[in-house]
């Protein structure tokens, strides 16, 4: 079947099969390697795009329920506008090394965007219900933590400015 | 996951008509239990039904002494929404607590209620306030609606369309998740009306149940004192890797007694 979207700021028509997942359809037809597949099973976020501005699972969306959306997926980020810079969100999990192998961190930057998003005045306490469905086997989290909490106060700030 | 005939009607009739005339076609709502199942081969219909074209089927509605919430209204939109938070917040809370924020944007109360997991949440919820699963064709008591594992009420041309909840006095929702999947271990829904406490357990047994000597005790007490000393029988309760049936015996009581605390917060 014929599935128009908009994909980071484009508009975008893709031939799937009704069966396609949103991550294979990702990766394998339109190269955006971005988005991983950690376990498949939609339990560990490595997946998390933003569907109409919500995170959800994109190993657990079939393609036709893109048609007519906007996705958002962690190759549309980008810093301020007319500038070369990343995301605040990544910026901050740069500087606070919220990363080591950096698998899960493209699901983590995109549920961490939307937590922000959705709510300015982040607690600790927000954050770590909010990353219940991310899954990282090499952090413990604190850094993430850190990371999320610096990240949506720079987005915050860069809101405000 | 095998191919299938994807259907996206416009109408419930329609819907309806789609479900009896393809042979084990099956309602896609949220996709977080069915695509899961999909993809690891436990079914493979020649046919999914999408219901997230029928507009009518999503939002909350507000009828004084009851509110009513349409079958395909994601758990986070129910979590956030500010009639549920002031008039049963029990309930925003329970949908606060399903999944993750990924899978509370996807997965419906609709498809929760129909699917009937065994750990599920909102049938806690559904039984505990004695809702009425509105359907194509009827409306049906939670009392007669659940059916233990995987099983309800519902015929199979039959498509649940909005949940109708009576607004309690008090009510409160606790539950032990397990910590991967965060479905209820044990989850306990308690709701007390003028006519008496109503208790729903989850993730205990094969189904959603209510603990009457709790109910009566509650009724005449409403205080997590009047519980304490109540244990459920361990006959029929689920042991599993998570969990043996005496250990989750004991979490009833324990959840049920938090939840009353939540209801008196």
């Amino acid at each position: 079947m014929q599935i128009s979207f908009t994909l980071n700021g484009r508009p975008t028509t893709v031939e799937a099969e009704p069966a396609t997942l949103v991550a294979d359809l990702l990766r394998e037809q339109l190269n955006l390697t971005g988005t991983h597949i950690g376990c498949d099973t939609s339990q560990c976020g490595a997946c998390v795009v933003h569907l109409d501005g919500l995170p959800v699972k994109s190993c657990t969306l079939l393609a036709p329920a893109l048609d007519g959306a906007t996705l958002l997926t962690i190759e549309g980020l980008q810093g301020a506008p007319g500038s070369n810079l990343m995301h605040p969100m990544q910026e901050a999990f740069r500087e606070h090394h919220g990363l080591q192998c950096g698998f899960c961190t493209p699901g983590m930057l995109m549920t961490a965007i939307a937590l922000a998003t959705e709510k300015p005045d982040l607690t600790e306490a927000d954050v770590r219900h909010g990353l219940e469905g991310n899954i990282c086997r090499c952090t413990g989290y604190q850094n993430i933590v850190v990371s999320v909490m610096a990240g949506a106060a720079a987005m915050n700030a860069a809101k405000g400015g | 996951m095998k191919p299938f005939a994807y259907h996206q009607p416009g109408q419930i009739p329609e819907a309806a008509k789609l479900l009896i005339s393809v042979e084990d076609a099956k309602i896609l709502a949220g996709g977080m239990t069915l695509l899961p199942t999909l993809k690891q081969r436990l079914a493979n219909p020649p046919a999914l039904i999408d219901l997230s074209k029928l507009g009518n089927l999503k939002g909350i509605t507000d009828e004084g002494a009851t509110i009513t919430i349409g079958a395909m209204t994601p758990h986070a939109v129910v979590a956030a929404s500010k009639l549920v938070q002031t008039k049963l917040p029990a309930l925003a809370a329970l949908a606060s607590m399903i999944g993750d924020p990924a899978v509370r944007n996807r997965g419906t109360i609709g498809g929760s209620v129909a699917n009937n997991d065994p750990a599920a949440d909102y049938p806690a919820g559904v039984l505990g306030l004695g809702a009425t699963v509105i359907t194509s064709t009827r409306e049906i008591t939670a009392d007669k609606f659940f059916r233990g594992l995987f099983e309800t009420a519902l015929e199979p041309n039959e498509i649940i369309t909005a949940i109708r909840f009576p607004l309690p006095l008090k009510a409160g929702y606790a539950k032990f998740k397990a910590p991967a999947s965060r479905y209820a271990l044990v989850g306990v829904f308690v709701a007390k009306f003028a006519d008496g406490v109503r208790v729903a357990v989850t993730g205990a047994g094969p189904g959603v149940f209510r603990v009457p000597p709790m109910e009566a005790a509650l009724s005449q007490n409403f205080d997590p004192s009047a519980i304490a000393a109540i244990k459920i029988d361990t006959d029929g309760l689920t042991s599993d890797i998570h969990a043996e049936a005496d250990y989750r015996a004991h979490l009833v009581t324990v959840m049920a007694k938090r939840a009353v605390d939540a209801a008196l917060t």
